[in-house]
């Protein structure tokens, strides 16, 4: 019997995990990354929520499992078409070669939301308006400083930065940046505790395990201030501070305060493989994600016979149920490969 | 400045090259007279182009519309009859001096593209009202816009540049948009709401640099009704007097907008807020001069600045003018056109004048 082959488009942590399971069964993957390196999102992560893991020791999991030699990694290599050919799928790079395979694992992820976008925002204008992705990166550095190089003494973070907002055309909710925001604000408090970390938001929702607990002790343990509106607008001041105006909702009261730097919360949207790839397939679902077959029972499969799908390329996910996703994928995909025997 | 540019380029409109028709404004000609004369000189003599200056026009029902005293339905019906009035000089581009018109067309027009039966019933009323018939324009472009499509063209024109003479460094412009240029329908805007061009493009074309101000989108304070209920004038000039409060630190050269009610109010004002507290908002106690943009566009066009109407502000413009190098003759400044003095106004208590 021929070793059936499949296809995974996407490095990240999806396509990693199920990469990895479907080698440990003995069947042959060939992971296609568009980046010199795997890991997609997760290599700009310094701690996971909601228990401050180390980041980069499950990116170093995820990577490590991947040298085994059921697994060609193909990293650098953005694929640009993908169609069924008889009863195999094929898929073909920037450098217009051929792979053939018989299933595909479309993980192709998100992109975070383009804050500029929110012009109101002033993100790209002001030099003290950062997003999340930004503020990560700084947090890699093990310090937290403005423009100038000074440290801030007062931070907001806004959330629901190009989520739930139909002005851009993306009602949905990105499911982790609640739980992000509370993770990035203690983080900011533990290397500067004597801050001022304050955090807006529609409503906080915390829906995993221990969410509510951090976002409990987020505010006893370490002070932070979580006020129910969204800023309008974001102007700097003379100093090059950032000016806020919001509404306090529960409070009834506008709102207007200066702080040294405002954190952007951007969501996630459909990432241009995702939306490209499945528009070819016609499984192209809302807002540009890939549509699954089925939200109950059938989120893995497509419409497509042999086309699969795992993680954010269907819609915005934690990084916790990302991975449980690629498994579940994993499992679709041999039950698959197994029938069609 | 990429990102901005970004967004300008995102809001761009279609501005008619020429054959206008004008409609000037209820209130200007009472608070600046001379911007309107003017901005049809400007477009008469400078850039050669057709403008009707209908004396039959009237009003577009805005402030009265905005204060909740006028029913939309009779708003559309006298927007349709200044359209006919467009109609007979057979012209079809249509140019309203007003920031407050301009909304109000633009929101008649929205109404009647997405709810036809009101055209239709807007059609019957005025039919019925005054006999006449009416086309929409084809196109609706405020004098800003047209200013700023020219703006290149002026430049060739212009005798001086927004530029301090003794320095040579750039005068600092605060620009203020009229809320209803582009906060309604910011695609009929040029640049969007957030960060307008209108204005700044014609003070980065000539010369001059914009100053951002935390408060630089708050209302002027004009506001309708909170100017025009008297009981809540306070909140009129305690939105003016915020928005000074923020530009002050940037030590701005002048002001300049587009919009009546601004110009008017961010002029007025200061001179209420230094004989209530003794406050200006420059060094020199002179208070910061604003400027319509037709009087900017005059004056470094090397108009008579007395022609354009500058000795009617409340902040005198002489501290601008000087910065400059602008020539006018002090003499004049209260010489009507007939020639004969036409008598100097009180002096405020602490306002320099």
């Amino acid at each position: 019997m021929d070793r059936k082959k499949i296809i995974i488009i996407g490095g990240g942590p999806a396509g990693q995990e199920a990469a990895y399971h479907l080698a440990l069964h003995d069947y042959s993957v060939t992971l296609f990354e568009k980046e010199s390196d795997t890991g997609g999102h997760l290599n700009k992560v310094v701690k996971l929520f909601p228990d401050f893991g180390d980041a980069d020791a499950l990116r170093k999991e995820l990577s490590g499992r991947l040298i085994n030699p059921n697994i060609e990694l193909k990293n650098g290599t953005c694929i640009t078409e993908l169609f069924k050919e008889g009863e195999k799928w094929v898929v073909k790079s920037d450098g217009d070669c051929a792979c053939y395979g018989d299933a595909v694992l479309l993980a192709t992820g998100f992109e975070p939301f383009d804050a500029t976008r929110k012009e109101e925002l002033g993100y790209g204008i002001y030099d003290n308006v950062i997003t999340s992705v930004d503020f990560e990166s700084m947090l890699k550095t093990g310090k937290i400083v403005n423009y100038e190089g000074k440290t801030p003494q007062r931070i907001a973070f806004l959330n629901c930065v190009g989520s739930r907002d139909e002005k851009v055309g993306n009602p949905y909710c990105s499911r982790a940046c609640c739980i992000n925001t509370v993770k990035l604000a203690v983080c900011f408090k533990e290397l500067l505790p004597d801050a001022e970390a304050y955090c807006f938001y529609i409503d906080m929702r915390m829906t995993g395990q221990q969410y509510e607990e951090l976002y409990r002790t987020s505010q006893e343990k370490y002070g932070i201030t979580y006020i129910r509106g969204r800023i309008s607008e974001a102007a700097a001041t003379f100093d090059n501070k950032i000016q806020l105006k919001a509404e306090d909702t529960l409070a009834g009261l506008p709102l207007k305060m200066t702080v040294d730097m405002l954190v952007l919360m951007v969501g996630m949207e459909a990432s241009e493989s995702t939306t490209k790839l499945a528009t070819q397939n016609n499984i192209k679902g809302d807002y540009g994600f890939a549509a699954s077959k089925g939200l109950n029972g059938h989120d893995n499969q497509t419409t497509k016979e042999g086309l699969f799908v795992a993680g954010t390329c269907k819609r915005p996910l934690t990084l916790q149920e990302t991975l449980a996703d690629a498994g579940s994928a994993a499992i679709q995909i041999m039950n698959y490969l197994r029938s069609d025997n | 400045m990429e990102i901005k540019k970004r967004f300008w380029n995102e809001y761009q409109k279609e501005i008619a090259e020429d054959d206008y028709f004008y409609e000037r404004s209820c209130i200007r000609q009472t608070f600046f007279p001379g911007s309107e004369a003017t901005f049809l000189k400007i477009l008469r003599q400078d850039l050669g182009k057709q403008i009707v200056d209908d004396p039959k026009i009237h009003t577009c029902t805005g402030i009265g519309y905005h204060s909740d005293i006028v029913p939309f339905e009779t708003t559309m019906t006298i927007c349709a009859r200044l359209f006919s009035l467009m109609n007979d000089s057979e012209l079809t581009n249509y140019v309203p001096s007003c920031v407050t018109s301009f909304g109000i067309f633009n929101e008649v027009l929205d109404t009647w593209k997405h709810f036809p039966e009101q055209l239709e019933l807007t059609r019957e009323n005025l039919r019925k009202a005054t006999g006449r018939e009416f086309t929409v324009p084809q196109n609706i472009a405020h004098p800003s816009d047209i200013i700023y499509h020219f703006r290149k063209e002026l430049k060739e024109k212009m005798k001086y540049r927004l530029v301090n003479k003794e320095t040579g460094e750039p005068l600092r412009v605060v620009e203020h948009i009229g809320c209803h240029y582009s906060k309604i329908f910011s695609e009929q805007s040029v640049g969007g709401s957030e960060f307008p061009h209108v204005l700044a493009g014609m003070i980065e074309e000539w010369g001059g640099e914009v100053v951002d101000y935390p408060e630089r989108r708050h209302c002027c304070g004009f506001g309708f009704r909170q100017y025009l209920v008297m009981a809540n004038r306070g909140y009129s000039i305690a939105n003016s007097k915020k928005k000074f409060e923020s530009m002050k630190p940037y030590k701005p050269d002048f002001i300049v907008t587009n919009c009546p009610g601004c110009a008017m109010f961010m002029d007025k004002w200061q001179y209420t807020i230094a004989e209530m507290e003794g406050t200006t908002y420059d060094d020199q106690g002179k208070g910061i001069p604003v400027l319509t943009y037709e009087e900017m566009t005059g004056m470094l066009l090397g108009y008579n600045p007395w022609d354009t109407g500058m000795q009617i502000h409340q902040v005198q413009a002489e501290q601008l003018f000087d910065k400059i190098g602008i020539e006018y003759d002090p003499q004049d400044k209260y010489t009507g056109k007939s020639g004969k003095f036409l008598g100097e106004p009180e002096k405020p208590t602490h306002l320099v004048v």
